[in-house]
């Protein structure tokens, strides 16, 4: 019992984390049909803006300034950074190309993830960085819940991770920018023909799903310590296979997609063995396609890209 | 004159769809658009809001040269459309339809905007939350009409609004036309509904493969042979 209720929590801890990035990764595909594969390394991005802060701060062994403070400053600036980091792509890479045929964008996409992952690996070098974050967050600092513990970067995870979806739900549902951010899914031309500026829109749909990635990243280097340049692809593929399985395009559905994902790579590691997880993942996502390819809550099928 | 399009000649590409084109709509006035399938009525309207640009020839509105202004900025300067089959946002309701045309709208008079909708249409304040793909083709004929009014246009464009519509609602359709026009809204509106489109206009054009043919008064035309042939089957 005690094992199943860590598990959970554990699988609700990173399927946040996935559900967050999936997020971004179903905006875009909803207002631009495009499956943007360089969704993942701006996660990877945002992490390392995240491990650059506690630098700026004087290391992990002497965090100069109170730590909350450290991580309302990682936060910000991995979503600050990488919200702006999605807007140039967008504008650069993939705006040129918005009348081409589908598989033009889809290309540039990889080839945006190729171009992120090796600037990275120049700049900063191919090797494992660590956040070292026990040493400035102590381990015992969570709580304990009939022996369960639930340790503080994992609560920070879960609220801020809640938090933003509660935004994220409503800025679509409520505000101007969220209706326009509909409209334009729906039917680009129409939108543009009540004076809504189509540009702008999706502009902005880049710049939050960016952020929610960038904050993911750092949220995901708090939690498991480790990042590289490579980082991205693997978590770029399961949120991908979160926002499938959820429904593409739907926002409820990716934050049901990503803590299924999340609680289904933790059950599977520690009731079958972790070296199948990924298999078990990936084995979900050939299902979901297979047998029901609109997802839990997605309308229209996933079309052929 | 609030609206004059000089000489203007538009292309898809390598093809030429419009072929110097003038035509005017006075403040306050009701003009009609006819032509065959494919003879650029809809490409008119889309030079006219700015989805397409024009290779040649200027668009005038208000005595401005709005040729190279952007889609938003000819909305706020008084410009609006019922597009060619509706074109709702159908996964939204009804509501949030009507709120999407008043996007560049001061939020000041909303209140006062949409209870002129409903007023004009009851039948949409019924049916505020429903979803606007689930509602009948009347009913969202209803909600494109009422979308473009809450941009309060001073021209309204209109691409066949009778489209699809039974003749009983293309009467009530029409008398809807002719109440928002008698507000005063001036109104550009294509048809392929000749006789009733010409009964309630002030003036008409008709285009053929891009170039106008014939233009004049509403009463004239409607008597006019080539055009009888060509509409009326007379
Ligand atoms: N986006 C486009 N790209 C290329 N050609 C186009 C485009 N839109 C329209 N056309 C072509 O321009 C011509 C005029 O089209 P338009 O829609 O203006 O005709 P219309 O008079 O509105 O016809 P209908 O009565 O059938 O609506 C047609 O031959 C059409 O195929
Ligand atoms: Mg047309």
């Amino acid at each position: 019992m005690h094992e199943l209720l860590q598990t959970t929590v554990n699988g609700l801890t990173t399927g946040c984390l996935y559900a967050l990035i999936a997020l971004g990764y179903s905006m875009v595909y909803g207002i631009l049909k495009l499956l943007n594969f360089a969704h993942g390394d701006l996660y990877m991005v945002g992490a390392y803006i995240g491990y650059f802060v506690i630098q700026w701060f004087g290391g992990p062994n002497a965090v100069s300034i109170p730590v909350p403070l450290l991580l309302a400053i990682m936060v910000l600036l991995a979503a600050v950074g990488v919200g702006v980091l999605g807007m140039a792509i967008e504008r650069f890479a993939y705006r040129p190309l918005r009348d081409a045929p589908r598989i033009a964008p889809l290309i540039t996409a990889l080839g945006v993830s190729f171009v992120l992952e090796n600037t990275v690996l120049l700049l900063f070098g191919g090797f494992t960085r660590s956040y070292s974050t026990p040493t400035f967050i102590s381990f015992n600092s969570g709580i304990t819940l009939d022996g369960v513990r639930i340790d503080s970067v994992e609560l920070m995870i879960f609220g801020l991770s809640f938090a933003m979806m509660y935004g994220l739900h409503q800025l679509v549902q409520r505000t101007t920018l969220g209706k326009s951010m509909r409209a334009v899914a729906s039917d680009r031309e129409a939108a543009e023909m009540l004076g809504i500026n189509v540009d702008r829109t999706i502009a902005l749909t880049f710049f939050i799903g960016s952020a929610m990635a960038g904050v993911a990243g750092v949220m995901s280097g708090l939690a498991f310590n480790q990042i590289s340049n490579t980082i991205g692809f693997l978590a770029g593929l399961k949120a991908f296979t979160a926002a499938v399985v959820g429904g593409i395009g739907s926002i409820a559905g990716s934050m049901i997609g990503g803590l299924l994902i999340g609680l289904c790579e933790s059950f599977s590691a520690s009731y079958v063995s972790s070296e199948y997880t990924d298999l078990i993942v990936f084995g979900i996502l050939i299902a979901t396609m297979l047998l029901r390819p609109t997802g839990i809550l997605g309308q229209k099928a996933l079309q052929k890209v | 004159m609030l609206l004059s399009l000089e000489d203007v000649t538009t292309y898809y590409g390598p093809m030429r769809i419009l072929e110097g084109m003038s035509l005017q709509v006075d403040e306050g006035e009701l003009v009609c658009l006819l032509g065959g399938n494919a003879s650029g009525k809809s490409t008119t309207l889309k030079t006219i809001l700015g989805l397409v640009r024009p290779r040649a020839g200027r668009v005038m509105l208000a005595g401005e040269d709005v040729t190279r202004w952007p889609v938003p900025r000819r909305i706020a300067g008084g410009l609006a459309i019922v597009p060619e089959n509706r074109r709702l946002f159908g996964q939204m309701t009804v509501r949030e339809n009507l709120e999407l045309g008043a996007v560049l709208q001061d939020h000041g008079h909303f209140d006062e905007d949409i209870a002129r909708v409903h007023s004009l249409f009851p039948r949409l304040q019924e049916r505020r939350d429903q979803l606007a793909g689930t509602l009948s083709g009347g009913e969202q004929q209803m909600v494109a009409m009422g979308r473009a009014l809450m941009a309060r246009p001073r021209l309204l464009l209109m691409d066949e609004p009778s489209m699809g519509l039974s003749p009983a609602l293309v009467q009530q359709n029409f008398r809807i036309i002719k109440e928002v026009h008698e507000a005063g809204v001036a109104i550009l509106m294509v048809e392929q509904n000749a006789t009733m489109a010409l009964s309630i206009a002030d003036r008409g054009y008709v285009l053929s493969t891009g170039e106008i043919v014939l233009e004049g008064p509403a009463s004239e035309l409607l008597g006019h042979d080539e055009l009888k042939r060509a509409y009326l089957g007379a």
